[in-house]
């Protein structure tokens, strides 16, 4: 089922890697080679937490729950969870 | 000092009370007093002494420098194999995915549908880069060749640029007779070598290289995988292959003449014998094709076949394992299209013959041995005939075009790569070509076979070169053409395949234009109306998708941009004063880009594509796709209407025949009841006037007229 989903989400139009990241930063699946998953890993991660601790800061009722960065080639989306994090690369643009 | 009785230490403590104010300023003293018997008198003392020099005492205040990595070396943390299937197979990963994916897809898709972050003003906005002049359009002028040593007039037949080596033009002259003329000339002809002349920027006197050819030709073409290699096709329908591996160099590094020619252009250059001018050599063909069993009239056109796939007898298509071109096709005025091998033919009958033509035949010492095998016997592989049905009349195919398709090989590919990685540490390729012969080759399947020919009659056919088995005989006959289309007026000297779209054919011929897409069978794209020059050459743009050049017979170039006019040139130029009879473009760089432009005279201008011409505005690819989608809607939109007005022609043609049946039918009828009717009210008004006079009844006249 786990399989299914990562499956289902790497098929979409466009999109160029999936990973799945724990909550210290330490990946655990990935589609993409080794030293660009561990790349994007730590800097997402790092991001992600200055993000979140943003947001609380501000409202701490709030929380974060999506994170989207568009650059020029490709948009990386970031999804936070209390243990996991879920990071896809997808290039929007045909 | 206090003292007290030895019995007393240890013992439990009685505390009582006591009046404070018994005592004196309530309190009791226990004073010190200096005891003599334990007083002690200094007697010695010890005492150091050490010299030191001045003493200076200086106070600063310092930096702090805290300590910094200076860089820092680290692998990440990652998780072993297990651990991660473990946390795989975790239940929080599942929950985790579950509520987390509908987000993410909801965002995936929102970048699916449209992209928000488009900026709509720089979408509108052309390319400002330009280099050059915006408003300059015309071609510059940048050089032009003419061979001044040749006594007869020459004309260019056809154009290559060198596909390697900058600035190094190839052009193929012929003499300019009709056949009459050459005819009576035939012994004066005979004496000249007919010559492909190699040009070089550098040096717009003397051509560089001249290759030496049994007769005028009038196309030639560069062996893509190997650029020393060409092959031509001449007036008497021999196909002539040169080898210029050993002069190579020669053409390499072109300097610009130094002082070793300034003497020789103080002279006149006719008075200049071939002999003293020492740049340029005559390099004789390296082998020609047999006479009796190839073409009969002037070869047209010749192409080599892409190196990715080869043909055998029966025109099946199998992979090229070699990774070299190593066949042909030429079409030629006797109606035939032949297809050629260059490896040597694995038959034992023809070992006899070698052995004859080697005794009588010396080759002389400057050729090169690669084409020996082939020299005079060389037999095509196969030919075909362009036939037209039950007469005897057949088509004369001007220029072909071939699908370029590049086969790609999947599992094979490995393997190529290393043969060849093999074979270019050995030898060249075409120094070996008996080395791929033995190869087991797989067929190819679903490969296109169908190519465009143009004809002298101004006719397209789109036609099979695979060979099917005729029924009755049970012999191998060629396919009879697919389509056939009587567009052009004249002869057609142009059929030219988009270096953009693979299914995009441009014909030229007589005095109109035709473009034309592969599977579109009801007819051309695009037809232009006729123009008031004959148009006699004409070429693609290499890098403007819905561009082309036309050369007229009167010297203008036309130049036709698809997404600004389509039923006139965009541009016109004069370019010369005679017919254009070649037209070549050719990119070095993004900056330079030359067009090679022949006229009837031999004289090879070049000239320079301004920027406007040379780059594809933004979305000008897809633009002129959307243009060619449109008129293939357009045809089918056409094609349509005419069956929906046929059939309501034949709707109307059928109402008409009924009405008139319907008619034809009712007039007979009712005409007898008219009459009848018509009679009988007569009779009734007979009666009745007869009647009203008093006259009686009819019966009385009849028995009246009985009694008379």
């Amino acid at each position: 089922e786990v399989e299914e989903t990562l499956k289902r989400i790497q098929s979409h139009k466009g999109v160029i890697g999936t990973m799945v990241v724990n909550a210290e930063g330490i990946p655990i699946r990935t589609t993409l080679d080794n030293s660009t998953t561990v790349q994007y890993a730590g800097l997402l991660h790092q991001l992600t937490m200055k993000a979140k601790s943003t947001v609380r800061d501000i409202d701490p009722q709030n929380d974060l729950t999506f994170l989207r960065i568009r650059s020029k080639k490709h948009e990386i989306m970031v999804a936070p969870d209390k243990e996991y994090l879920l990071i896809v690369i997808q290039n929007p643009c045909e | 000092m206090i003292s007290r009785k030895r019995s007393k230490f240890g013992a439990p403590i009685l505390f009582s009370d006591r009046n404070a104010s018994s005592v004196r300023d309530s309190y009791i003293e226990c004073t010190s007093y200096p005891d003599k018997n334990f007083t002690l008198t200094q007697l010695e003392q010890d005492v150091g002494t050490q010299v030191i020099p001045e003493i200076k005492g200086v106070s600063t205040q310092t930096k702090w420098a805290f300590p910094k990595n200076a860089s820092t070396q680290y692998y990440p943390r990652e998780f072993s194999e297990k651990e991660k299937g473990k946390l795989a197979q975790s239940k929080e990963l599942a929950d985790f995915l579950n509520s987390v994916s509908t987000s993410v897809e909801i965002a995936l898709q929102q970048n699916e549908i449209m992209n928000t972050f488009v900026d709509d003003w720089k979408g509108l906005a052309e390319e400002e880069g330009t280099f050059g002049d915006k408003s300059d359009t015309h071609l510059k002028e940048y050089q032009s060749f003419t061979d001044l040593h040749s006594p007869m007039e020459k004309m260019i037949t056809c154009i290559a640029w060198h596909p390697t080596i900058y600035g190094l033009i190839i052009v193929s002259v012929a003499v300019r007779l009709s056949y009459e003329e050459r005819v009576h000339f035939s012994g004066k002809l005979l004496l000249q070598p007919s010559l492909i002349l190699f040009w070089s920027f550098a040096d717009p006197i003397h051509p560089q290289l001249m290759l030496e050819s049994p007769d005028d030709i009038f196309c030639f073409a560069f062996c893509p995988s190997d650029p020393n290699i060409i092959a031509g096709g001449c007036i008497n329908g021999q196909i002539v292959l040169w080898d210029i591996t050993a002069h190579a160099d020669r053409i390499e590094n072109i300097k610009a003449g130094g002082g070793r020619s300034k003497k020789a252009t103080l002279k006149p250059m006719f008075l200049l014998e071939p002999e003293s001018n020492k740049e340029a050599m005559y390099i004789r063909h390296c082998a020609v094709s047999s006479i009796e069993s190839g073409h009969k009239k002037v070869i047209t056109d010749i192409h080599w076949l892409s190196d990715t796939f080869e043909i055998n007898r029966m025109g099946s298509v199998f992979e090229n394992r070699n990774g070299i071109c190593c066949q042909l096709v030429t079409c030629s005025a006797d109606c035939t299209i032949c297809f050629w091998d260059i490896r040597p033919q694995k038959t034992a009958i023809t070992q006899p013959t070698e052995k004859k033509k080697e005794e009588t035949i010396e080759i002389p010492f400057d050729v090169p041995p690669t084409f020996l095998h082939l020299d005079l016997s060389w037999k095509p592989l196969s030919k075909i005939r362009l036939s037209k049905g039950e007469t005897s009349l057949d088509h004369c195919p001007t220029k072909l075009s071939l699908n370029e398709e590049h086969v790609i090989f999947k599992t094979q590919d490995k393997m190529l790569g290393q043969d060849k990685a093999v074979k270019s540490t050995e030898t060249n390729p075409y120094h070996d070509l008996e080395a791929g012969m033995s190869n087991i080759l797989k067929p190819i399947d679903d490969f296109c076979t169908k190519f465009f020919v143009g004809t002298e009659e101004g006719e397209v056919i789109y036609t099979d070169w695979k060979m099917e088995r005729d029924p009755e005989t049970g012999r191998f006959v060629s396919k009879k053409p697919v389509n056939l289309y009587t567009v052009h007026d004249g002869a057609i000297h142009t059929v030219q395949r988009s270096p953009f779209y693979k299914d995009i054919v441009l014909t030229i011929g007589g005095w109109n234009v035709a473009i034309w897409k592969e599977d579109v069978m009801t007819g051309p794209l695009l037809q232009t109306c006729c123009a008031p020059k004959r148009y006699t050459s004409g070429h693609w743009s290499l890098t403007r998708p819905g561009v082309f050049y036309i050369g007229r017979e009167d010297g203008y170039i036309d130049i036709w941009d698809l997404l600004e006019k389509t039923h006139e040139p965009a541009q016109s130029q004069n370019i010369c004063i005679t017919m254009i009879t070649y037209i070549k473009p050719w990119t070095y760089s993004p900056k330079q880009q030359f067009i090679a432009i022949a006229d009837y005279y031999g004289t090879l201008h070049i000239l320079e594509i301004p920027w406007t011409l040379s780059h594809p505005s933004l979305n000008e690819l897809s633009s002129v796709h959307y243009y060619f989608e449109r008129e293939v809607k357009h045809l089918e939109y056409v094609q349509q209407r005419r069956i929906i007005r046929d059939q309501e022609k034949k709707e109307m043609e059928r109402e008409l025949e009924r009405k008139k049946a319907k008619v034809y039918i009712k007039t007979k009828e009712q005409m007898e009841a008219e009459l009848r009717m018509e009679y009988e009210n007569y009779l009734e008004l007979e009666k009745s006037v007869l009647y009203s006079l008093g006259l009686g009844k009819v019966s009385e006249k009849t028995s009246y007229m009985d009694v008379l």
